[in-house]
């Protein structure tokens, strides 16, 4: 069904005029249904290997629902949490979206956490017209009509990242990361930056190690040596997942202190700290957009609904966590503003809308479906929270293409009329095609 | 009894006034910036009071809190929901506060190296010979103008001949800094040798330096070939130990595989399983005995060998037994009896990480010379596989079991004619195999995640290690453990981890090509038949 045909169809009182009293009452009838629940899908892998990750997104999710049926719910319809386990596996993930926005017929989609997952429902959703609140950090270079991004682009995270290490006087940098398109498209873009300020290049070392690498002693050693130029050397790390523990392991034992060699990473959180001995790691530094240690009352609320909501007092939260409830009241709000959950409607009235986000500012869904927030650098503690040591003064809106990529310097996102494109070329001033890569 | 009535009248003299001051200044911490953070440290530090160490520890680790409801500054833990306060000063339970009564005191990476050099500065001085070691090696590691002055003035009082002459090199860095040709070429003297960072730092900053004669250039260049030489040679030991390092670990996990498959002949794939149920257990073990990481470990050896061999036991009796003799039926209900182990621990522990303790006597590294240390745990665990390895050996040699097992490899049929209970042996030699992945399991819980996937990781490189080694042969395994463990290691300074990785399986399959027997072909069960 194109785009012409499902406003046409849309069950919704201003087109009774021009399509006729035969449609009106299928729109009557489907306003006598509107008792029934609203559907929030969920596709969070609850196995494999991901699950360690994504089962506490899907718990925050059902927290959510049930806060807003608490409320009252939205349009004076419940909501009802839909929820699938794509395992961890990439084309499960695919078919279990179609399964959600077929079958399940939900509204909107929370869900994914690797980048892989993400462009494997991409066109699933771009193709059935649905709503994915994407509450990971990422590389960036994608916009989707479809698709709503509340984890940080790199420009969120990275960049201000090597801005604060830069405050702190490193010269010298290890780009370590897994072997994947996060890593490499982020060191692409840290290097460029690193280049624009005037590194050189034999100040650079990128290093890649495979997924769930486990052996780090050589790699450490490595670091050690560029690091024993007497310059000041920080490593920035995108090691993904699981090889996090053995790197911070191997690090302590071998010696290297944050105090010399700080590691920077971006996908260890609170959650990923739970299961460390944290210890050894004191002072090695981590960016997001939130830190559960933030003092503000919107966090210890949340802090206390989720201990409540979970029935264990020693969980954490984390940014993710944060991304959804920023995305969930982003889109309540807009179903709100839109009086419907229809998927364009929905669209159309959230480019837009401000949220409160945790840290005590707002949250602002922008024209290219990425949204504004603060970037917090924290350094690890002994009790495997982090302490906010720099803070961007004001919140950062997310770049959907990087500034510092040949080729996605010229594109800008644009999901409002009269543009409606993921990828303008500001140059050859068009639209390059549906969708990212 | 004389002496403790004017020990207590000096106490009570003293002691209030510094209690005093210094709570003043651990309190005014709560509300100053980083600079006054900075100087209220200095003025703690200068008391020269031993609360000032349990202070800055608290202070270092994140430990310091305000106690927003009286403006006192106070060490917090997080306990849960709650926190549990403790007086500063004298470590007097306070009772606990909530998330909104407190907030953390901020500390950062600067003003905790601040902290580690007030705290080093003030060990100088201490009576143990170890701590003042351990200071003049930090400041050795990361000199500032006031720990070098401070070494300076230590450097007539310390008895101690060994640590006088580690001051001495701390007072040549800060010599070469000077501009006085003899006194720089006596410190280039003192520091021959020498192949710490900041040593070359300083001789790379001394060989650019104009003001200087040629000859002190030359000579700083020198040193600095001399050092950088040294640290190439040393390096390539290091590597040579990583290498072998990699090789106990793979070593160990295939082990296990080597008697189920290399004996038996049974493809199982819920191998990697099994090592991590040892993990678990050693897990357990730490959560039954907290405070006693290191007797939890080694109690775990046993505990681990004995959970995996009974779920190895199971896992024979009600599966395996029925497909022998059918080697794809067997890899895929191993398969899925391992998808089914790994939920199993998703749904009983959670599919977070556990986070196992590695023991202090496990942690850090032993400096054999200055610029090569190797790590404590590595060590142990390249020991361990070696132990585990001769036990095995010995086993399959001189007990009656190995004698059997060995029967009925080479030979069912005569060996079921002899009288040996074919069926028994087979459920034990597979406990036996599941139990040492077990053991392995503890080994690995000190090197990474304890976690539902642990076993995945380590699947496909123990069936590569028992192939390449030669089915059927406990010494094939070793040897090839280890030759891939170095070659891995060998290889990845020049090729970084991902093309070594895929060097080495390229050139696996070439050798198995060859020799598809593996390196040490032993005649097996499949070969009898």
């Amino acid at each position: 069904m194109n785009l012409y045909l499902r406003k046409f169809f849309a069950p919704s009182g201003t087109h009774c005029l021009t399509v006729g009293l035969l449609l009106c009452l299928a729109s009557f009838n489907a306003r006598s249904q509107d008792l029934q629940p609203i559907k929030v899908g969920v596709l969070h892998s609850l196995s494999g290997t991901m699950a360690i990750s994504e089962t506490t997104l899907k718990d925050t999710v059902l927290m959510l629902v049930e806060q807003q049926n608490a409320r009252g719910g939205l349009l004076g319809r419940l909501l009802e949490a839909v929820v699938v386990d794509p395992a961890s596996d990439w084309p499960l993930f695919a078919e279990k979206a179609r399964e959600l926005l077929v079958r399940e017929k939900v509204d909107v989609v929370f869900g994914c956490w690797t980048s892989v997952s993400r462009k494997s429902v991409l066109p699933v959703f771009e193709e059935l017209n649905g709503l994915l609140f994407y509450p990971v950090q990422y590389e960036g270079e994608e916009s989707s009509r479809n698709v709503f991004y509340t984890g940080a682009a790199p420009n969120q995270q990275a960049i201000p990242a090597v801005d604060y290490l830069m405050s702190q006087g490193v010269q010298r940098w290890v780009l370590a990361g897994t072997d994947y398109v996060y890593p490499r498209t982020t060191n692409k873009i840290l290097q460029a930056y690193l280049e624009q300020k005037g590194v050189a290049n034999e100040d650079i070392l990128v290093n890649y190690t495979p997924f769930g690498h486990s052996d780090w002693q050589s790699i450490v050693a490595e670091i050690k040596r560029f690091g024993s130029t007497g310059a000041k050397t920080a490593v920035v790390s995108t090691v993904n997942g699981d090889a996090n523990v053995p790197f911070y392991k191997e690090l302590a034992n071998q010696g290297v202190s944050a105090t010399e060699i700080p590691v920077i990473a971006f996908s260890v959180g609170e959650e990923e700290l739970s299961g460390i001995d944290t210890a050894p790691l004191v002072g090695h530094l981590a960016a997001w957009n939130y830190f559960m240690s933030v003092e503000d009352d919107a966090n210890f609320d949340f802090i206390d609904q989720w201990l409540a909501f979970i029935g264990d007092d020693d969980r954490v939260t984390n940014d993710p966590m944060e991304a959804h409830y920023i995305g969930f009241n982003m889109w309540a709000k807009a179903v709100e503003a839109a009086g419907s959950t229809d998927s364009n409607a929905v669209q159309d009235a959230i480019v837009g809308v401000s949220v409160p986000n945790l840290s005590g500012g707002m949250a602002t869904m922008q024209a290219n479906h990425h949204i504004t927030k603060p970037v917090l650098i924290g350094e690890i503690l002994d009790d495997g929270q982090f302490q906010v040591v720099w803070q961007t003064p004001e919140t950062v809106a997310g770049d959907a293409w990087s500034d510092y990529l040949p080729g996605s310097r010229d594109l800008v996102a644009d999901w409002r009329a009269p543009l409606r494109c993921g990828n303008y070329q500001q140059q050859e001033k068009r639209c390059l095609a549906d969708g990212g890569d | 009894m004389l002496i403790l009535r004017s020990l207590a009248l000096s106490l009570l003299l003293t002691l209030p006034v510094q209690a005093e001051s210094l709570r003043d200044w651990v309190d005014a911490l709560g509300a100053a910036d980083a600079q006054e953070k900075r100087e209220l440290l200095e003025q703690i530090a200068a008391s020269g009071d031993e609360i000032s160490d349990r202070v800055f520890d608290a202070f270092a680790r994140g430990g310091l809190y305000l106690d927003r409801r009286n403006s006192s500054v106070v060490i917090a833990q997080r306990d849960g929901a709650r926190y549990l306060l403790r007086d500063v000063l004298t470590g007097e339970d306070l009772g606990s506060a909530g998330r909104r009564d407190v907030r953390r005191i901020a500390i950062d990476n600067n003003l905790r190296s601040e902290l580690q050099s007030l705290q080093s500065i003030a060990r100088l001085s201490s009576n143990d010979e170890q701590q003042r070691g351990a200071a003049i090696a930090e400041i050795l590691a990361a000199p500032t103008d006031t720990a070098l002055k401070a070494l300076a003035a230590r450097e007539s009082l310390e008895p101690v001949p060994y640590l006088q002459e580690q001051i001495a090199i701390g007072l040549a860095l800060q010599a070469l800094a000077g501009s006085d040709p003899a006194t720089i070429q006596a410190a280039l003297l003192t520091l021959r040798g020498r192949v710490d960072p900041v040593v070359r730092a300083s001789l790379v900053t001394l060989g650019d330096r104009d003001d200087l004669p040629e000859m002190i250039r030359n000579e700083a260049a020198r040193l600095l070939f001399l050092a950088e030489n040294r640290l190439l040679w040393l390096s390539r030991l290091e590597s040579l130990f990583f290498g072998l390092s990699l090789g106990s670990v793979l070593l160990l996990s295939a082990v296990g595989l080597a008697i189920t498959f290399g004996v038996m002949g049974v493809i199982n794939m819920a191998h990697g399983e099994l090592i991590m149920l040892g993990a678990y257990t050693t897990w357990v073990l730490q959560q039954m005995l907290p405070g006693q990481p290191g007797i939890a470990l080694l109690l775990a050896i046993p505990a681990a060998f004995l959970v995996s061999a009974a779920v190895g036991l199971v896992i024979e009796r009600g599966v395996i037994r029925f497909l022998y003799g059918r080697p794809l039926e067997t890899l895929l209900a191993t398969f899925g009896i391992s998808l089914i182990l790994q939920q199993a621990v998703r749904s009983i522990f959670s599919p977070l990480n556990r986070s196992v303790l590695t023991p202090e006597w496990l942690s850090g590294a032993w400096e054999v010379t200055q610029g090569l240390s190797l790590t404590y745990n590595r060590m142990a665990i390249l020991v361990f596989s070696l132990m585990v390895f001769a036990g095995l050996l010995a086993l399959m040699r001189y007990t009656r079991l190995g004698l059997q097992v060995r029967a009925v490899a080479q030979n069912r049929a005569m060996a079921r004619a002899l009288g040996v209970r074919s069926a028994r042996v087979d459920a034990l030699t597979f406990a036996l195999g599941s139990g040492v992945a077990g053991v392995a399991g503890v080994a690995l819980s000190q090197l990474t995640n304890v976690g539902p996937n642990l076993g995945q990781a380590y699947i496909i490189d123990s069936f590569l290690v028992v192939v390449f080694g030669g089915v059927g042969n406990l010494w094939g395994t070793l040897v090839a453990a280890f030759s891939l463990g170095v070659a891995n290691k060998v290889l990845e300074p020049a090729t970084g981890a991902v093309l070594a990785k895929i060097l080495l399986l390229v050139a696996l399959i070439l050798f198995l090509q060859r020799r598809p027997q593996g390196l040490f072909p032993r005649l097996g069960r499949e070969d009898s038949n």
